[in-house]
């Protein structure tokens, strides 16, 4: 379980959230939507207990499996041995990874889709690749809580769509808590139980089950634009909603 | 599909280990050369199999009467040298390699963070007032340290402290203490402290005795296996603030941890045989073209490397001339063209990738 109570962060005067209360727990997944600039970071920041709360606390275990959106790539390792740092809590500052924790390492990079890096070296993987990476390490830590920043922001379609099914295979089990950043609602629509709107313009963000917080009307207070809910037939035929915004299609003349 | 991904990785592990064996066993045998070569050359040579011979007799026997004179050379002239010369070429070695790591950074080495400078002002001050033996490596010890806390206050701003900040500072701090030694030598006695002092800067290992190496074999011993032990941890510091917290690293304290260690090893090996530049960045450099950057195979590759490296720069100083040619002119000399084509490559490959 993860969250947070009461939190407020300021930034000199200016309030980048304030008395915010969420929670998490195992089973379930939690969407963070909003426009940038409305302190979905910070949210995440505070969450993972980098930021500094000035009310409130957080509710979190010792370790949260997190996954940055870009790895550090100055160093050059190869994946199985960044998804063992992962392990670094279990060893304490002196230990070693041994056999155990290598075993454990390919076994989340499998979970996470990214056998097939093993071997290859971290910073030479493209963006997509380096996020299952570090999902597979977030795994490896075997924290019940992961963490995901933004983990759509670069991806093509193609691998967003694989992101998606990923998150719900991970969800599937109900084994653990889930909480990641996005800035388009279609995401906590196909792979989040839970959403929290970043609200503009001070007014308290709106946190709820997804079918109560993802509607037409809050979005188009959450973005500022029209939104429209349609009716899609997916990928294998079943038709399911979409949250698109009113522009969204307009030709041009 | 995941058995095929099983078949596929194995020849590859297979491939990387076999590589990491053959590449330790051709460092080691680097060393051990070296070693043995440096025991038999100079004024008086002695043969490799005579040498050889009279280790195994000194190792078994070490309290046997030395008679003749080439038994005197090789082990109570050269083999103390030699080896105090690996052992600190392996401690500035590992801890180039660790700084490096713990700062995420390529270019710093003990020397540019202002222990080396720091730890001079500690000897220099020490010499003039006469200090020797244990006391005088305390001094240099504190020093280094003091040189090292000084300027993690001066980089830390609001908490943190950037890896940009922490250079100049390490700059700053650095020609502070190489000003304050300028002045203890402008006002030492030129008769007797200011020779001791500037040959001392130089950085040698011509005054080395088992006594003297002695002094100086547990600071970089137990540092460097306390280092060596924190190798996959280096690992974690090695990555972003952030991430490495998200592991468990408690970031700070944790690297101030590896600065304290290193200062233990740079003051030991400052302490008897002087300032000694460019180790703690070439060495680690090579290394890393060699066996990789992770630390568990790079700390051991460096402190193999940085032993023989120094007993042949060493062997150099001692031999190439007829009089002594101070260590840190050579390695100044070797490093820096090292050091310049690894800089100008690691860009390159940088922007080509």
């Amino acid at each position: 379980m993860i969250g947070l109570e009461g939190a407020t962060v300021r930034f000199g005067s200016r309030i980048i959230i304030e008395a915010l209360s969420f929670s998490v727990p195992v089973g379930r997944t939690l969407a963070i939507l909003g426009p940038n600039g409305r302190g979905k970071t910070t949210t995440l920041k505070a969450m993972l207990g980098f930021q500094q709360l000035d009310a409130g606390r957080r509710v979190a275990p010792d370790i949260v499996g997190y996954v940055p959106q870009t790895g550090t790539s100055n160093q050059r390792y190869r994946a199985l041995d960044v998804v063992v740092m992962g392990r670094a809590a279990h060893l304490g500052i002196f230990g070693q990874p041994g056999p155990e924790d290598f075993r454990i390492a390919r076994s989340a990079l499998e979970r996470a889709g990214a056998a097939r890096f093993t071997d290859h070296y971290f910073d030479r993987l493209s963006g997509g690749e380096r996020q299952l990476v570090l999902l597979a390490r977030a795994i490896a830590t075997g924290s019940q809580v992961l963490v995901l920043d933004e983990p759509a922001a670069a991806l093509d379609l193609h691998n967003q769509e694989r992101l998606l099914t990923l998150l719900n295979t991970l969800r599937h089990p109900r084994d653990k808590a889930i909480v990641f950043t996005t800035h388009d609602p279609n995401h906590a629509l196909s792979s989040a139980d839970d959403a929290l709107l970043m609200m503009p313009d001070g007014q308290p963000p709106l946190f709820g089950p997804v079918a109560e917080t993802i509607t037409p009307e809050h979005l188009e207070s959450l973005y500022g634009v029209p939104m429209r809910v349609v009716e899609l037939a997916g990928p294998s035929g079943e038709t399911h909603r979409a949250v698109l915004p009113a522009f969204a299609g307009i030709r041009a003349a | 599909m995941a058995a095929l991904t099983e078949d596929e990785a194995a020849p590859m592990v297979r491939s990387h280990l076999a590589r990491q064996a053959l590449v330790f066993a051709a460092l080691l045998a680097l060393f051990a050369v070296a070693f043995v070569v440096s025991l038999c050359v100079g004024r008086f040579s002695v043969p490799a199999s005579r040498a050889l011979e009279l280790i195994w007799l000194g190792v078994t026997d070490p309290w046997r009467e030395l008679t003749t004179i080439e038994e005197r050379i090789v082990l109570l002239v050269r083999a103390p040298r030699v080896v105090l010369a690996a052992l600190a070429g392996a401690g500035l070695a590992l801890s180039g390699a660790a700084l490096q790591g713990v700062f995420r950074n390529p270019l710093v080495s003990p020397d540019i963070l202002g222990i080396s400078q720091g730890a001079a002002f500690g000897g220099a001050l020490g010499i003039m007032l006469g200090i020797w033996g244990f006391p005088l490596i305390a001094m240099v010890f504190i020093s280094g340290m003091a040189a090292v806390i000084l300027v993690g206050l001066i980089a830390r701003v609001n908490g943190r402290s950037e890896t940009i900040t922490v250079i100049l500072s390490g700059l700053v701090v650095s020609s502070m203490f190489s000003a304050v030694v300028s002045l203890l030598q402008f006002v030492a006695d030129p008769n007797t402290s200011l020779p001791a002092i500037v040959y001392w800067l130089m950085g040698s290992f011509a005054t080395a005795t088992w006594e003297r190496t002695l002094i100086a074999a547990p600071g970089l011993i137990i540092g460097g296996v306390l280092l060596w032990m924190l190798r996959f941890r280096l690992n974690i510091l090695s990555l972003d603030e952030a991430e490495a917290q998200s592991l468990g690293a408690r970031t700070n304290r944790e690297r101030w941890l590896v600065f304290g260690l290193i200062a233990v090893i740079v003051g030991s090996q400052v302490a008897v045989s002087g300032i000694i530049g460019w180790i703690g960045i070439v060495i680690p450099h090579a290394s890393r073209l060699l066996v990789g950057h992770d630390h568990r195979a790079l700390l051991p590759a460096s402190v193999v490397l940085g032993a023989g490296f120094m007993v042949i720069i060493d062997t150099l100083a001692r031999t190439a001339t007829a009089a002594e040619i101070p260590l840190g002119v050579i390695t100044a000399l070797v490093g820096a063209p090292i050091f310049a084509m690894l800089l100008r490559n690691h860009y390159r490959e940088r922007n080509g990738s």
